[in-house]
């Protein structure tokens, strides 16, 4: 596939998203409503083939955003899907574990870390948290920062 | 009251003093036969995503290369190439420092191959493979230290180039260690290709099928061992990785000895990487000067010896990240225990756990735990397990032990 055929499938999902932005020719960020999120990865892994790498999980001023990242390998293309959750008073979005099994620890990392709650997860423990750490705070919220 | 059924659990961990992480496997046993996998992480989580939006952009390569002492070139790199990428200054890097960063990365990759196969041999009774891979590794890491001044934590990567240069000198002094460490390995990887009993030892043992590989999304080595061609240094070039010629190695079979041949041929490509870049190395500065990082985003990514590192990083125009993601590959490739160690026994879980390379952190305090928390086997029993089946099978074939020549 060709850079102009990516761009082309991705059409697929352009409803969906809010913007799509290319900061270098190998590096393409899809920003969505949380809602949509989970179609979106869901198109990347299952049609596109793209392979789950990571997630990111971060506390914005007016949202917390997630951001799934994708490698496309043919093309050497990191493909990052941008989940804005504009509920900070009880962050939630579907969670990708049961389509993904590797989103399964990002998912209990991201919800140790910002306190977001992932719908549908099958097992969410602790991750990185100890097991004496006080509930409902969580290290990277802005708040707890300052 | 219904009774709970209390079921045999083998708890693997959760401390390695020899080792710097710490991993916690509780496997679930039928008898010999392992059913289910539980693995718990994070007994030494050291909040490095916090401190690194504490420092200042040019002091988190410092921080990082603390991840991991045996990956401690490829996380920096990851992460100086995800702000060159944010600051859009990717191209601007001079083409000596990309050469330095390549030589130094599969420097990274060889010494941790050969770390690894001398634990793995370690682990089914190869001492001597242990001995002698260790015995070869050593020269890689003084010539480390010859270029960088350390022989782990090399600190060399900074945004825009590189801190220490190859001095000419010790090109030659490098040249001759590559045909020596060569030679050795190639020894290495036909004394196991040619002995029998590693084949029926390892063969079919812990295999990862190419689909649950794709499903846990595992990267390196381990996927490349279960046929699955990626690679970031062919997929997305970075470094002078685009200007020397090499290969990929993948194997089909997804089981340990697939693995430890990849990781073994590795070396030798490796070792050609190294040998091309000292001889193409071009003369010119090895840094650009670096002003201000604007507001922005990068994805930076590197292969690791044990996968894809990738490290993304978000700007706001300060001289500080904003937020710093950094993923090991380890974090994909370990959950895939729960795929490749179902079904296995106990003898061979040891080797399996092993195959992946999880900075092999977890079986010194191991132990077999019945109903009633108590201890049954510990760690000396289940390697003495693993090495008892080695033993048994050369046995049972009538080889004779592995015959390595050195002079």
């Amino acid at each position: 596939m060709k850079l102009q055929e990516l761009d082309d499938n991705l059409q697929a999902v352009k409803d969906k998203v809010i913007s799509v932005e290319k900061t270098t020719d190998k590096r393409i960020y899809l920003t969505c409503e949380s809602e949509n999120a989970l179609g979106i990865c869901n198109f990347l892994y299952k049609d596109l083939g793209c392979r789950f790498v990571i997630a990111t999980g971060i506390d914005s001023d007016n949202y917390f955003e997630i951001l799934y990242h994708f490698a496309y390998d043919e093309l050497g293309c990191v493909i990052t899907v941008k989940s804005l959750i504009r509920d900070k008073d009880n962050p939630a979005v579907d969670s990708l574990a049961n389509l993904l099994p590797a989103a399964s620890w990002i998912e209990r990392e991201v919800h140790d870390e910002l306190g977001i709650e992932f719908k549908g997860h099958p097992d969410m423990r602790r991750l990185i948290l100890a097991d004496d750490w006080p509930d409902g705070v969580y290290p990277l919220r802005k708040e707890r920062k300052k | 009251m219904k009774k709970k059924i209390c079921k045999p659990v083998l708890a693997v961990g959760p401390f390695h003093p020899l080792q710097e992480e710490m991993e916690f496997f509780q496997l679930t046993v039928d008898g010999e036969i392992v059913t289910d996998i539980d693995v718990r992480i994070s007994y030494n989580h050291r909040g490095m995503e916090g401190i690194a939006e504490t420092l200042q952009f040019d002091q988190v390569p410092y921080l990082v290369s603390r991840i991991c002492g045996i990956c401690s070139a490829s996380h920096p790199l990851a992460y100086v190439q995800a702000v060159e990428e944010l600051s859009g200054m990717t191209a601007k890097v001079p083409e000596r420092a990309l050469y330095v960063r390549t030589i130094i990365n599969e420097f990274e990759r060889i010494h941790s191959h050969l770390l690894w196969f001398g634990l793995a041999g370690h682990f089914i009774g190869y001492d001597t493979v242990f001995m002698w891979a260790w015995k070869y590794r050593e020269p890689v890491l003084d010539l480390l230290e010859m270029i960088t001044g350390n022989r782990n934590n090399y600190g060399n990567v900074r945004v825009g180039g590189c801190r220490e240069d190859i001095p000419d000198e010790i090109k030659p002094k490098i040249l001759q260690e590559l045909d020596k460490l060569e030679k050795k390995t190639e020894m290495l990887t036909k004394a196991v290709l040619d002995d029998p009993v590693l084949h029926v030892r390892l063969k079919g043992v812990g295999i990862l099928k190419k689909e649950d590989a794709i499903s846990y999304a595992v990267t390196g080595p381990t996927a490349r061992g279960s046929g699955i061609g990626i690679d970031v240094r062919r997929d997305d070039p970075y470094a002078a990785y685009s200007m020397v010629d090499w290969k990929m190695i993948v194997q089909d079979e997804g089981d340990v000895f697939a693995k430890a041949v990849v990781r073994l041929l590795e070396v030798l490509e490796a070792v050609k990487i190294i040998r091309q870049a000292v001889k193409k190395l071009p003369a010119g500065p090895i840094a650009t000067e670096v002003k201000e990082i604007p507001a922005g985003e990068g994805c930076g990514r590197a292969e690791a010896p044990r996968g894809e590192t990738f490290h993304y990083v978000r700007s706001d125009g300060g001289n500080r990240p904003v937020r710093h993601k950094m993923r090991a590959p380890s974090f994909v490739n370990v959950p895939s225990f729960k795929a490749s160690c179902i079904g296995q026994s106990i003898a061979d879980v040891t080797i399996t756990l092993a195959a992946v390379d999880p900075c092999y952190s977890c079986t010194e305090r191991i132990a077999v735990v019945d109903g009633q928390k108590k201890i049954v086997h510990d760690y000396e029993t289940l390697l003495r397990l693993s090495r008892e089946k080695t033993t048994r099978l050369r046995k049972e074939m009538g080889a004779d032990q592995m015959k390595l020549e050195d002079e």
